[in-house]
């Protein structure tokens, strides 16, 4: 491995980029929703780095930034949506829990470059000429376009006692039941390990996923993997909410990236909340859900808007004008998207979405394979994700246009704290 | 596929073997660079101007005065190729510059390009070049060996196929078509670059250029299983196929080995596996994927079980995890056989989807520490 330290790089354009800021940043920091994240970088011995995390949105001129990899909570969940994503869900092929643990921190070491927006190892040219470089090489010139890796572990992880994890198993760390309407592949389902990969550039994404998946042959394979585009839910209220493939804005009332509270109370696990270890984590399902976008595109306009409940236009909730105007579900038929999903609806039930858009060409048929890669984090599955899938797989009248395909879940673990950590430090020891 | 074999090899051969052509090469009179070697040859000579010369990039300049077409050759004590210069016509001249480390070596004219040649021994000295380790000439002596027992076994194999073909015996034919491979895939990316060869014998349907005649193992396959009969024109093909393997072992021989080639070439071996066994599409129709599959396998443990001295050495942990990786895989096959001793695996097309997954993550298991192999021997 490379002794390049990724901190003193980020603080070193950290001064430029923040040159005009000053004391600003680090007041905007504070009032960002990662603020713990934000101390425990400091905590750990962070200075100008986490000056980078910057409240506002993606502006331009952010786009090549590096998101600070230290912190108490992982950054790509609560972070500003980046435009791209590559996901990844392995298998543990190795059976020995040391080479597992091993394998986790050169994970790690690479994940602190690669966000820094430097090459693995040696790098990737050179070298000796006989061999292949350590990095592949695609990413190299290219900024960090804000590269998060998170990672999560899947129920097999805990499995009849693989790794000595038996008792390590979360509560809500639930199998999800089969809910009606679900057509799932397995081969793109599960998995024991996932690392999402959002950057700002695509090159970038689809880099950190090759250089994981490299490092990790022979103790890890590629279970299924996904790459999205055009971020479909915003953690930025104070942006447009994006579209999704059907043309409509949906995730308007998506929980905000600098809500601590809301954040503290739906998406991070808290310290009683039953396994010690996933404290600062949190849980993530993934759905891959295809659209039936020719059929879709043959509906009327009232009817697609009376589907989702909103105005095709604006975005505005039925009855209103705006798109971030409080929806009057009454308004609304008892079937439309915005009215099944909301909380009020739901118990109160909320989670926060990062989905993607995906096109994976077309279908054999020559349908357009397309639809919504959705992610969402939450601090209990089953009062998350669950209760309001139960909802919408029986009542939602999007559900003639859509299928889902694939599934899973992840226990997502606390942030690493600096240098010295690693992932999945609090399960395994 | 086969050329860029061939350049690869050379690629890595780590010899930087310049030869001029024919041509381009013609020196002026006399207009030699200085500290370059002379080397006259005739029909029954073959003098060499200074037998002692410093170690480094070293420039031959070759003079045929005989009647006779020649070749010469520099030699490693085994015999083994470090670079050559074929068809000096008589009264012509040509040059080879190559990289030659510290070490003895032997020159070789061949007057009518026929038999071992006339010989003289040299000596490069110096640091001009690094030394060369004995432990690695070992390794490539053995490897050489090895290659050519594998030719030599491939015949009366590739004869007991050929014979079941022109005899009409379908049944039998089947029988005898995966071993006729074994030795030819053990050793691939050595026969592949006999760049005439490959094309004849082992080239897919899909592989065809245009114009090219279809012949070789995977035509007869075709025939075998497809269309279940023989006829004249395949028994033909069969002779054909014996004509080429006889060539091919007349040759490998003088295949050029070194020990960063004999890595790269079985990392080659799983990235043949992994391009088109794993896939079915090797023996699309014989569905014989996993006897090649268990033959590359062993062509490639065979460079790592020569190469492994070395490799302790130079990175103990790399040969850990080779060690590790060559027991998985050979377990994942074993699978796929009754007999942990033959070679009568489970055709491919009763191997399900997430089998051939698991047999594609422990090739990319094996293939990633192994692509590492090159760097170890040449550190």
């Amino acid at each position: 491995m490379s002794e390049a330290d990724p901190e003193s790089v980020q603080s070193g354009s950290a001064a430029t980029a923040d040159a005009s800021g000053g004391g600003t940043s680090r007041r905007a920091l504070l009032a960002w929703g990662g603020a713990g994240l934000a101390l425990g970088a400091a905590a750990a011995g962070g200075t100008a780095a986490i000056l980078r995390q910057n409240s506002e949105p993606a502006a331009p001129g952010t786009m090549g930034m590096a998101v600070p990899f230290h912190g108490e909570h992982q950054a790509g969940i609560a972070t500003p949506v980046q435009d791209r994503l590559h996901f990844a869900a392995f298998d543990v092929k190795t059976k020995d829990r040391a080479e597992l643990i091993k394998l986790l921190k050169e994970w790690t070491a690479a994940a602190r470059l690669m966000t820094a927006g430097l090459p693995v190892g040696e790098g990737g040219f050179g070298g000796l000429p006989e061999a292949p470089p350590d990095d592949t090489g695609e990413a190299l010139g290219l900024k960090a376009s804000r590269l998060t890796l998170t990672i999560g572990f899947g129920p097999g992880l805990f499995a009849g006692d693989r790794f000595g994890l038996n008792g390590r198993r979360p509560v809500a760390l639930v199998d999800l039941e089969q809910f009606p309407g679900d057509n799932l592949d397995a081969s793109r389902s599960g998995g024991d390990l996932c690392v999402q990969a959002c950057a700002d550039d695509p090159q970038v994404a689809v880099h950190a996923i090759r250089q994981l998946a490299r490092i990790g042959f022979g103790k890890v394979a590629v279970r299924w993997s996904q790459l999205g585009f055009g971020k479909t839910s915003s953690t930025t209220p104070d942006e447009q909410t994006p579209r999704n493939m059907m043309g409509f804005k949906d995730g308007t009332r998506n929980i905000s990236g600098t809500d601590k509270a809301a954040l503290d109370k739906h998406v991070w696990v808290g310290a009683g909340d039953g396994s010690d270890w996933l404290t600062g984590g949190s849980y993530l399902v993934a759905r891959r859900i295809r659209m039936h976008i020719e059929t879709w595109d043959r509906t009327p306009l009232q009817e697609q808007e009376d589907i989702f409940g909103r105005d095709k236009g604006e975005g505005a909730p039925v009855g209103k004008s705006k798109e971030r105007e409080e929806p009057f579900l009454k308004a609304m038929k008892p079937e439309a998207h915005v009215r099944l999903a909301h909380p009020d609806t739901n118990d109160g039930a909320t989670i926060l979405r990062r989905g993607y858009s995906f096109t994976d060409g077309t279908d054999g048929l020559g349908r357009l394979d397309a639809g919504l890669f959705f992610l969402a984090y939450q601090r209990d599955v089953r009062k998350g994700f669950i209760p309001i899938q139960r909802n919408l797989a029986k009542n939602d009248s999007l559900n003639e246009y859509i299928q889902h395909v694939g599934s899973a879940v992840f226990a997502v673990p606390p942030g690493v704290r600096d240098k010295d950590d690693w992932w999945g430090r609090t399960l395994f020891t | 596929m086969s050329s860029s074999a061939r350049s690869a090899l050379l690629a890595a051969a780590g010899l930087a073997i310049v030869t001029a052509t024919a041509t381009g090469c013609a020196q002026k009179s006399d207009g030699s660079p200085a500290g370059a070697l002379q080397v006259t040859a005739s029909d029954s000579a073959c003098e060499v101007s200074k037998t002692d010369f410093p170690a480094g990039k070293v420039t031959i300049q070759v003079e045929n005065k005989g009647s006779k077409v020649t070749e010469l050759y520099v030699l490693f004590p085994d015999d083994r190729i470090v670079a050559e210069r074929e068809n000096i016509g008589p009264g012509t001249k040509a040059s080879i510059t190559a990289e030659i480390k510290a070490g003895e070596y032997e020159f070789a004219c061949k007057p009518g390009m026929k038999g071992d040649g006339i010989r003289t021994k040299v000596k490069a000295t110096g640091n001009g070049g690094e030394k060369r380790s004995p432990e690695l000439d070992a390794a490539v002596a053995a490897y050489r060996s090895y290659v050519l027992a594998q030719a030599e076994e491939s015949l009366p194999a590739v004869k007991t196929f050929t014979d079941a073909v022109r005899a009409g015996d379908v049944e039998a034919a089947k029988q005898a078509f995966a071993s006729s491979r074994r030795g030819w895939e053990r050793t691939e990316p050595v026969a592949e670059s006999f760049g005439d060869i490959d094309p004849k014998t082992d080239v897919r349907e899909d592989g065809l250029e245009p114009g090219q005649n279809w012949t070789g193992w995977h035509r007869l396959e075709k025939s075998l299983w497809a269309d279940n009969k023989i006829g004249d024109e395949e028994k033909a093909l069969a002779s054909q196929l014996d004509t080429d393997i006889a060539e091919w072992h007349k040759r490998v021989g003088t295949a050029e080995i070194t020990p960063t080639s004999m890595a790269n070439g079985a990392k080659e071996l799983l990235d043949e596996v992994s391009r088109n066994k794993v896939t079915g599409e090797e023996d699309r129709y014989s569905h014989t994927d996993l006897a090649d599959f268990k033959a590359n396998v062993e062509g490639a443990e065979k460079v790592y079980e020569l190469l492994k001295p070395v490799t302790v050495k130079n990175d103990a942990e790399l040969a850990k995890n080779l060690d590790a990786q060559f027991i998985a895989i050979n377990t994942l096959l074993d699978k796929y056989r009754a007999d942990k001793t033959g070679y009568d695996f489970t055709v491919y097309d009763k191997v399900t989807e997430e089998q051939r997954k698991e047999l594609s993550d422990g090739v990319n298991a094996l293939a990633e520490p192994l692509s590492k192999l090159a760097a170890a021997v040449a550190k």
